[in-house]
């Protein structure tokens, strides 16, 4: 049976996120105007919001692969689907604390509790958090791949909901500078922002497939071992929340 | 190197340049603790990958010595 490939592409992938994050950076210091409110302080937004909207984009993503594996049971699906959510739940950390460090800096608090934008953000990822614990309880591979897809589908469709409700709240002190019609940031600072959002998204898809990479590689691997050498010359899998 | 330092604003330094320092540290920490980790799968995998050859190897030639000459008429 042919398998599928993940390492195809890494390369030059790789490549494109390197020198995308590295213009990115070059922009972010040498392009970018400091802004006239917050000054130097304000280079965090393009690390910490490409950061948080790569996450939840992640979220969303895991949600669909997991629709893919509920569709056609598929082990497959639910590898991309647990890969998808545990990079996003990497990425959404580091625009957390990178989040903390701009509000420390900007507002004189870590973390401000009446900020429905904070708030939000911190309970999608504490949502997802639990999706690792999740798996971890269930023994079964199939009933856990299952209930794993099944609970990604639901908490991915909280996410846009989430979004919607945060934006139509009218008590906030986020800054909004990114709107459907365009937003208010200047073209030079726009720039910027698109090209580390860019660099962002392909950091995320090219740790993506190293992840997928790795994982098809040891299962291979294992696949072989036990076409060669029979089934009793593979140790039994440790009980693991990742998908075997 | 230099020119590109010339065209860049006046880093401010000072409190505000500590803070963005951290936030971009943070970004890179991650990055490589990620690389750190594949780095130890990577090598998890070689010594998986090492081990299948040596037992395949070793059924070889346990198989090997079994084996009836074939005949040459």
């Amino acid at each position: 049976m042919p398998s599928t490939t993940y390492g195809k592409g890494l390369r030059g992938l790789s490549l494109a996120t390197i020198l995308t994050i590295g213009l990115a950076l070059v922009l972010v210091f040498f392009y970018a105007p400091l802004d006239a409110n917050q000054g130097f302080v304000q280079k965090i937004f393009y690390i910490h919001v490409p950061l948080a909207i790569v996450s939840l984009c992640g979220f969303v993503f895991g949600a669909l692969m997991a629709v893919g594996y509920l569709r056609t049971g598929e082990r497959k699906w639910d590898m991309r689907s647990y890969v998808a959510i545990h990079m996003a739940l990497i990425f959404g950390i580091g625009g957390l604390i990178t989040g903390s460090i701009w509000a420390k800096a900007s507002w004189g608090h870590w973390w401000v509790w009446n900020e429905p934008t904070l708030v939000s953000f911190l309970i999608v990822l504490l949502l997802f958090a639990t999706y690792q614990p999740l798996r971890f309880s269930i023994e079964d591979p199939e009933r856990q791949s299952r209930y794993a897809s099944v609970f990604s589908i639901v908490a991915g469709a909280f996410v846009p909901l989430n979004f919607i409700a945060v934006r139509l709240s009218t008590q906030y002190v986020h800054p909004r500078v990114l709107t459907l019609t365009g937003g208010n940031l200047p073209a030079s600072m726009g720039l910027t922002f698109v090209i580390s959002l860019i660099g962002i998204t392909l950091l995320y898809t090219t740790l993506w497939k190293y992840e997928m990479t790795a994982k098809n590689a040891r299962s291979q691997v294992r696949r072989l071992r036990r076409t060669l050498l029979g089934e009793d010359s593979v140790s039994p899998m440790r009980r693991s929340a990742a998908p075997s | 190197m230099s020119l590109l330092l010339a065209v860049a604003p006046a880093l401010p330094l000072g409190k505000a340049g500590k803070f963005v320092a951290a936030a971009y540290i943070v970004f890179v920490a991650l990055i490589l603790i990620y690389v750190g980790i594949m780095a130890i799968r990577a090598q998890r995998l070689e010594r998986e990958l090492d081990e299948l050859q040596r037992d395949v190897e070793a059924m070889r030639a346990q198989r090997a010595p079994d084996r009836q000459p074939e005949s040459v008429l």
